[in-house]
């Protein structure tokens, strides 16, 4: 119960599906999602295969809420080795899609091998099967999900698929799944573009059972009256959406702007979640349409937006002037702040094509502001850009090397190598805003030194979402801490960094944590699985996973030594604002991470601490 | 003296009239606090989660002693998180 207990093993290179049932012991032991798929990759791949090649595994993945009717159960993840870092990659998203297959019947679908041609899975209740999927090649991904429903007659069967960024290799490709929901991080797009699969379909409607339905309901209803009248998920992230942190960041000194050049925005203001309910001048009408759940959410975060239609990015291009998803606060800031431009309708038409053709915002805004310093610098000029120009401000430039980027098109294709790859290519690595190969988001550690730390230990390379101490940081979330202070950041990183990790494994999203504490998440666990879920259980089970990724890392080559970040954050200081005259202070957090971790002086995890995790 | 001010998300609506997207300039008093300032502009307190000055944080139990300076930004949010 909760766990279907079934898992979908599907041999592209030989073109099979086969029903396994799903290891008890590891769910036990790793809950579901993200640390129960960890737990199968590392038991299955070499950790120094090539992600690219068909000997890494790609797993789709659900948790024992997912499908159910706790708050937020919409939440599924991929879990790869990353195409982008070299690092284990888990990507998490939402949307409907992870619920239908949940409710399909499926814990998660293992993929291995590499199909010969394009191939689709189909999957509809226990019926699994491959199909041929040449004429969805080259199509994006909002044609694959209106061209698979349209074939099959049936507008309810779920979508997830790469589109061109995925198809081309682009090393942050994304997979996209209702047509603006993504598991964007890490490049699992290109990963699952190697496998020669273009896209996911599934219809589920046998539901998931859960152990205990009356202990079930009164957890779930708990739940959502706290959720519902707590401030933030009852009222901040609905109204503003995650945007509402433009102005909270920037004003704090925080903000990465210029590619980390510079620690404020002046047009912060012009693309935040305020900005986007204002009237344009245009048109008189606001950036913003309405908000937007995914499956089972009563926190309905997500923004709708629709684009000016006389917006020179999409004057007569029709696809672009429908209501589809709008900015979120890490694509407003990569594609906005980090690259200087504070066209709000640029940036919207910019995220529209990474859902379009399935690329992570964050490392395209990121990569695309190291190319507009090397552009700068005078690293790369017109005749290695083919022309483009990529001046820092100019939304026209962005617009154009975002779509180039999207279709592999020119020095677009340069752009998706990611920053890391594209700076070392140009003679400037130090450019790169990079840990482990991954672009970091848009909080500057300058301005909050625990996200320095956050970012440096992250098992997928740099990330918010592995550890999000901004929230006590910045936010006063559960309690307030000072941003600039780095004692005591070594344990509140880990006990965010734990606690997430569980969180990730259970089927709903990181966002009910806002409102939510383990010991209110613990009882829908127990009553869905039938067991015995406790707070202090679930914090253990989030360190295994921590300790288990970490192995994966070191055995795939990774070092303490990768525990780092740009020298720009470490040396030189941030201009304005209240940080002003910091850098971050990772040396003060680090060797006590490492202490607290039960790690090694080099980062490695001792045999005390291995054999305590059961790992 | 003349602070800057900056209210956001619901704590919009407590704006004087003269904002423009979110921000005004305000005339105080020489020896206003935090919590006197948005007292006046009919903010409730349990409202005023988060309250910057010049971008440093001040504590609910700092704002009533907190003087303010000619020229300083005062911003403030109710409670807010994202990611």
């Amino acid at each position: 119960m909760g766990w279907t207990e079934k898992v979908l093993r599907v041999n592209l290179t030989a073109g099979t599906c086969v029903t396994e049932p799903l290891n008890m012991q590891w769910a036990n032991d790793y809950l579901g999602q993200r640390g129960l798929a960890s737990k199968y990759l590392i038991e299955e791949i070499d950790p120094k295969v090539d992600p690219m090649s068909p000997e890494n595994k790609m797993i789709v993945a659900t948790g024992p809420l997912t499908g159910t009717a706790a708050p937020t159960s919409g939440r599924w993840s991929v879990i790869t080795k990353g195409a982008l870092t070299g690092a284990i990659a888990c990507s998490n998203s939402g949307g409907f899609f992870g619920a239908e297959l949940k409710n399909a019947g499926w814990d998660m679908i293992i993929f291995e091998g590499r199909a010969a041609s394009p191939v689709h899975l189909s999957i509809n209740n226990e019926t699994a099967e491959l199909l041929d999927a040449s004429e969805l090649w080259g199509k994006s991904v909002w044609e694959t999900q209106d061209k698979i429903r349209e074939t099959k007659g049936d507008s309810f069967v779920r979508v997830a698929a790469i589109g061109a960024a995925g198809e081309n290799g682009v090393m942050f490709a994304a997979i996209v799944n209702d047509k603006d929901r993504a598991a964007g991080r890490s490049g699992v797009g290109a990963g699952m573009g190697s496998k020669n699969l273009k896209a996911i379909s599934v219809r589920g409607t046998l539901g998931t059972k859960v152990a205990d339905p009356r202990a079930f309901m009164k957890a779930v209803n708990a739940a959502n009256k706290i959720l519902k009248e707590n401030a933030v998920t009852g009222e901040g992230l609905p109204t503003y959406g995650t945007q509402v942190l433009m102005n909270v960041i920037n004003e704090s000194g925080a903000l990465p702007t210029h590619n980390s050049a510079d620690i404020q925005f002046d047009g912060a203001s012009k693309i935040g979640g305020e900005a986007m309910t204002e009237p344009r001048a245009s048109d008189g009408k606001a950036n913003l349409v309405s908000n937007a759940a995914c499956f089972g959410c009563p926190i309905s975060c997500a923004r709708v937006s629709q684009m000016d239609p006389e917006h020179f990015s999409i004057k007569g291009r029709q696809q672009y002037k429908e209501k589809s998803g709008g900015l979120e606060y890490e694509a407003a800031w990569a594609l906005g702040a980090s690259c200087g431009v504070d066209d709000l309708e640029a940036l919207t038409f910019c995220n529209f094509i990474c859902n379009e053709h399935g690329m992570d915002p964050i490392s395209l805004g990121s990569t695309v502001a190291a190319a507009m310093e090397l552009y700068k610098i005078g690293a790369i000029g017109d005749n290695i850009t083919g022309g483009m120009s990529l001046r820092f401000g100019s939304a026209e430039d962005l617009v154009a090397i975002c779509e180039a980027t999207g279709k592999g098109e020119g020095f677009g294709a340069e752009i998706g190598l990611g920053s890391k790859r594209l700076c070392e290519k140009y003679g400037h690595p130090e450019l790169s805003m990079t840990v482990k190969g991954q672009e970091f988001p848009a909080y500057d550690p300058r301005g909050i030194q625990g996200m320095g730390l956050t970012y440096a230990t992250s098992n997928r390379g740099a990330c918010h979402l592995r550890s999000y101490t901004v929230s006590s940081e910045i936010l006063g979330i559960p309690e307030k801490t000072d941003p600039m202070a780095t004692e005591g950041k070594a344990g509140l990183v880990m006990a965010f960094q734990d606690a997430t990790a569980a969180v990730d494994s259970s089927g709903t999203c990181v966002f009910t944590t806002f409102a939510l504490t383990l010991d209110d998440i613990a009882p829908e666990i127990s009553a869905a699985t039938g067991g015995d879920w406790t707070t202090e259980r679930l914090v253990e089970v989030g360190e295994r996973i921590w300790n288990m990724e970490r192995q994966f890392n070191l055995d795939a080559g990774f070092t303490g030594k990768d525990d780092t970040l740009p020298k720009r954050l470490l040396k030189d200081a941030a201009k304005t604002g209240p940080s002003a005259g910091a850098v971050n202070r990772l040396d003060e957090m680090l060797p006590e991470y490492y202490q607290l971790r039960g790690w090694t002086t080099d980062g490695v995890p001792t045999d005390e601490t291995t054999g305590r995790l059961g790992l | 003296m003349k602070i800057g001010l900056k209210l956001y998300a619901s704590l919009s609506k407590y704006l004087p009239a003269n904002a423009e997207r979110n921000e005004a300039a305000l005339i105080v008093d020489d020896d206003a606090t935090v919590g006197a300032v948005l007292g006046k502009l009919g903010a409730p307190p349990e409202n005023c989660h988060l309250v910057l000055i010049n971008g440093a944080y001040v504590a609910p139990s700092e704002r009533d002693d907190h003087k303010l300076n000619d020229g300083d930004v005062l911003a403030a949010w109710p409670p807010v998180a994202g990611g």
